[in-house]
């Protein structure tokens, strides 16, 4: 049975929590020229929701949620990585090659291999949330 | 676009459903106006087809890869796809009929459609490989058609029985149909006949050869594979007429009369198709004796009409060529239209046994009128055309150039039994004194007689006035493909008194005797039940029994639910594997020098340390957290060792495993031992031996070196190219993007296992009900 946390660990984790998830985006965006990326991301970001779960248990991380189901989260990562493939494909060029596009005002670098990212960036979110979430859930219903 | 054209039948079939709730029962008539429809294009294109002798359809798919669908229309082809079309579009419109208001028409008229449009791409495909995906689709279908009524154990039992056998050969057809690409360098039909080179005197044609007939022999039931086709007469009759005697068991036939011009004439092609042939062809026509159920009669003629085209094709002489294309066309005819008469009067009657019915003539006179012509057709009297198949047949057996007396014994023995089976099955419900019946007989409603009664009607006509209505073009073309010389076919009633028509008036005579006697002597026959039992279906039985045996056993062995002998098993695997390759087969070889830093050692040592207090800790928290001192200090390497990248993911994963497995000890009992001390000695082992495999496998593998390094390449290429300098990055998503969208998935599924595995048995404490249900069914026996 996992108790919820002391008060030290439930102050952390309310100011941790989007202080991680902050960084695993910063993670996710400069993953192609330092280290960091798409999984690395997730994980930091599946470690957010973890440390919220073990303070503040099951219920109160869906409020957190809000609609988002973890099991959602794997489908759009799946989804977002099965899209950046279409491009290439329209392009007439071999399977998942990257395509490359400048947006002009701020100057972003827009590429499929981003789009990719973002994809494992959810699906690892997704699935690693899920595990836990779900692991947490079964240990809270069982006498 | 014939091709699309064909491939819209799938389409057609998935839309079926919802063409039955908006024409209700009149749904086969327009699904029939599909292959109905495609008859009429295969007709417009038989002219041409005869003057050039073959049209290549093609239509470019993935231009870019080679890969075209593409169409061999010639006179084979022509034949088999009028054969499928026409027989279709009767099926259709008699299955209405015959399956009106039951509750699954529109299951069945899926299965039928689908089925309909593989046979057709069968024939018709040109691409080996095509050939052989439309062959395995007619499989599926054909079991889906079987067990149609799969609430039936012995419909899903014939079901299951007719995939193995077709599907067992199918793989052979598979290994048949590469050997025959590599031998002729093609994968396209049309160029392999077309080439010079000749493929009798390559070294692969002996196994090439015996792996195409495999294929051939499963799928058109020739001995000792015959054994599935009465079986499969567990489906609906309209299935039995369509795909068991005209079109799908022919699929064998079809594929040796396309390769005979190529593989044929060698002494083993003949040796084994006229054995094989005769024999299949006279133990069908005894089987068939044998039974009382109309349905079981025409499924053993069929075989013995299987065996009689395989014969014709062993023989190979011109005469030969001429019998197999018109006793081809004969049987198709006449045998659907038996098999429908035999539907109608299992409908009409409520049985299907022959020896139940008798006098119905009176009731059921058209049904009468076409068992009887379709009969006269069957046992080969004029003038219809099955008489002219059965002489020409008999002309070319008395022509055969090997096996010629054993041949000919074969041949009329086997026209005795077939006359008298045409007799038992057209005469016997007919005549004769009334029986009562399960059902009050009447006569059948007009969808179901149309079917069968153009089929009765081709016999005849073909029979009478075979170059009116173009069969001796068509037959022509169909002979002149098979064994690709030019063959001129001449149909006749009359081709003077000759020693085949004397055969022919005296198998007539002993065949209509031994239908008067039959049931005397069928009862003489019950002699040899015993014997019957042990042939080749036994074989195939023991042969079923014993792969579940087997699985049984290698499934407690390997798979008996305990993780420790999961482990094990791997870890032997790899000992095994590794120990193998590098010891026995690379002498290993080192060149490295130890040069190692203060920090170095500290760091590999708290990892050591970290594994052997795992090992020895009594409490699962202490071993927990000696492992995740381990990862950890894997991570410090690779951060020593400048790779970040790696250290962040080792670091992040080794948290979440840590977490992880915290939940998970939480749900498992208290501590204890499990295992005696001789078998922790043995894991002990295991475990020191891998470790030390797996430590020369990395000193090995540093120092060869067989290839450049890949890693130059990405090193270089990664920000001109993939504009990225976090080239562990631009491998992920870049370079072996791929390898990674595989791996979301799997990681996708894990998680989705996981989760399920959790939320479902948490759901059986709570409904155990559903799952005392679901565990049954689990369970359900093998009961093959």
């Amino acid at each position: 049975m996992v108790k919820s946390g002391t008060i030290i660990l439930n102050t952390a984790a309310r100011f941790l929590m989007p202080l991680q998830l902050l960084f695993s985006v910063f993670l996710l965006l400069r993953g192609h020229d330092e280290p960091g990326g798409g999984f690395i991301a997730g994980l930091v970001a599946a470690g957010a929701f973890t440390l919220y779960l073990f303070a503040f248990g099951v219920s109160a991380t869906k409020e957190v949620l809000r609609m988002v189901d973890p099991r959602d989260l794997i489908g759009v990562g799946l989804l977002l990585g099965m899209i950046s493939v279409v491009p290439a494909w329209f392009m007439g060029q071999p399977f998942l090659t990257a395509q490359w596009w400048t947006i002009p005002v701020i100057d972003f670098k827009a590429s499929t291999p981003l789009i990719f990212d973002i994809g494992v960036y959810f699906a690892v979110l997704g699935s690693v949330t899920g595990m836990v979430m779900t692991l947490m859930e079964v240990d809270k219903d069982e006498p | 676009m014939i091709q699309f054209a064909v491939l819209m039948g799938f389409v057609l079939a998935a839309l079926s459903p919802m063409l039955n709730r908006w024409f209700g029962q009149r749904t086969s008539l327009v699904l029939a106006l599909f292959p109905t429809g495609l008859a009429a294009w295969l007709a417009l294109q038989a002219p041409e087809v005869i003057e050039n002798g073959s049209l290549l359809l093609e239509w470019q798919w993935v231009p870019s890869l080679g890969i075209s669908l593409t169409f061999l229309l010639d006179g084979l082809s022509l034949l088999f796809g009028l054969l499928i079309t026409v027989m279709g579009a009767c099926v259709l419109v008699y299955a209405g009929g015959y399956l009106k208001d039951h509750p699954d028409l529109a299951r069945f008229h899926i299965a039928l459609v689908a089925f309909m449009v593989s046979m057709l791409g069968l024939v018709l495909a040109d691409g080996l490989f095509t050939l052989f995906i439309f062959w395995e689709l007619t499989s599926i279908t054909s079991y889906l058609l079987i067990g149609f009524n799969h609430a039936d154990i012995n419909a899903r039992k014939s079901a299951r029985q007719g995939l193995f056998v077709t599907v067992a050969g199918g793989l052979a057809l598979m290994a048949g149909l590469v050997l025959l690409g590599i031998a002729s360098g093609s994968w396209s039909l049309a160029e392999i006949l077309g080439q010079e080179a000749d493929l009798r005197e390559h070294a692969l044609y002996t196994p090439m050869l015996i792996c195409l007939l495999l294929g051939a022999f499963t799928k058109s039931a020739q001995f000792p594979f015959h054994f599935w086709l009465p079986n499969a007469m567990a489906a609906p009759t309209p299935v039995s007429a369509y795909l068991h005697s005209a079109t799908m068991v022919k699929a064998g036939i079809y594929l040796l009369a396309r390769l005979h011009p190529e593989l044929g004439g060698t002494a083993m092609w003949v040796g084994i198709l006229s054995v094989v042939g005769a024999t299949t062809m006279l133990v069908g026509a005894f089987l068939a004796i044998h039974h009382t159920n109309i349905k079981k009669l025409l499924a053993y003629s069929t075989i013995m009409a299987l065996g009689t085209l395989t014969m014709l094709l062993g023989i190979g002489t011109e005469y030969a060529m001429t019998a197999f294309v018109t006793f081809l066309l004969a049987h198709s005819l006449y045998k659907g239209a038996l098999f429908m008469v035999a539907g109608i009067l299992d409908h009409e009657t409520g049985t299907k046994d022959v020896t139940q019915m008798g006098g119905l003539r009176s009731l059921m006179p058209i049904t009468a009128t076409i068992a009887l012509v379709a009969a006269l057709s069957f046992a080969g009297v004029p003038p219809l055309l099955g008489f002219i198949g059965k002489e020409l047949m008999l002309e070319s057996v008395l022509g055969a150039d090997n096996f010629r007396m054993l041949l000919v014994l074969f041949a009329f023995l086997a026209s005795i039994l077939t006359i008298a089976v045409a007799f038992i099955v057209a005469l016997r419900p007919f005549y004769g004194k009334r029986h009562h019946t399960p059902l009050e007989p009447h006569e059948a409603p007009f969808s179901m007689l149309i079917g069968p009664a153009l089929l009765a009607l081709g016999s005849l006509l073909l029979g009478l006035i075979p170059a009116v209505l173009g069969a001796d073009a068509l037959l022509t073309a169909t002979a002149t493909v098979i064994s690709g010389q030019t063959i001129e076919v001449a149909l006749s009633l009359w081709y003077g008194i000759n020693v085949a028509l004397i055969m022919s008036i005296i198998s007539l005579g002993l065949g209509f005797l031994l239908f008067k006697r039959w049931d005397s002597v069928r009862g003489k026959l019950s002699v040899l039940a015993p014997v019957m039992r042990h042939g080749p279906e036994a074989g195939y039985e023991s042969i079923m029994n014993g792969i579940v045996r087997f699985s049984e056993w290698q499934t407690r062995l390997l798979q008996n639910g305990y993780m420790r002998n999961y482990i094990l098993v791997m870890l032997i695997t790899l000992i095994a594997l590794i120990g193998n390759s590098i010891l026995l087969r690379h002498s290993p070889q080192f060149a490295f020098d130890l040069d190692v830093r203060f920090h170095e050692v500290v760091v590999v040592g708290s990892m050591v340390m970290g594994a052997l207090f795992a090992t020895i800790s009594r409490s699962r928290l202490g071993a927990v957290v000696s492992v995740g001192i381990m990862g950890f200090s894997i991570a410090l390497i690779f951060i020593l060792f400048s790779a970040p990248d790696l250290a962040i993911t080792q670091l992040l994963v080794e948290t979440l495993t840590v977490i992880l497995l915290v939940l998970v000890l939480f749900r498992l009992p208290r501590f204890s031992n499990l295992s005696t001390s001789l078998e922790r000695i043995r894991d002990g082992v295991v475990a020191a031996m891998v470790g030390i495999l797996i430590c020369l496998l990395i000193m090995t593998a540093w120092s060869i070196q067989q290839f450049e390094p890949i890693s130059t390449y990405m090193i270089e290429n990664s920000a001109p190219l993939a504009y990225g300098r976090n080239i562990v990055n631009v491998i992920l998503v870049d370079y072996r993007a791929l390898d990674t969208l595989g791996e979301m998935f799997v990681l996708a599924l894990a998680a989705i296992g996981v989760i399920a595995m959790l939320k479902l048995r948490h759901g059986e404490n709570s409904d155990s009900k559903t799952a005392d249900s679901s565990k049954v069914a689990a369970k359900e026996p093998y009961d093959g």
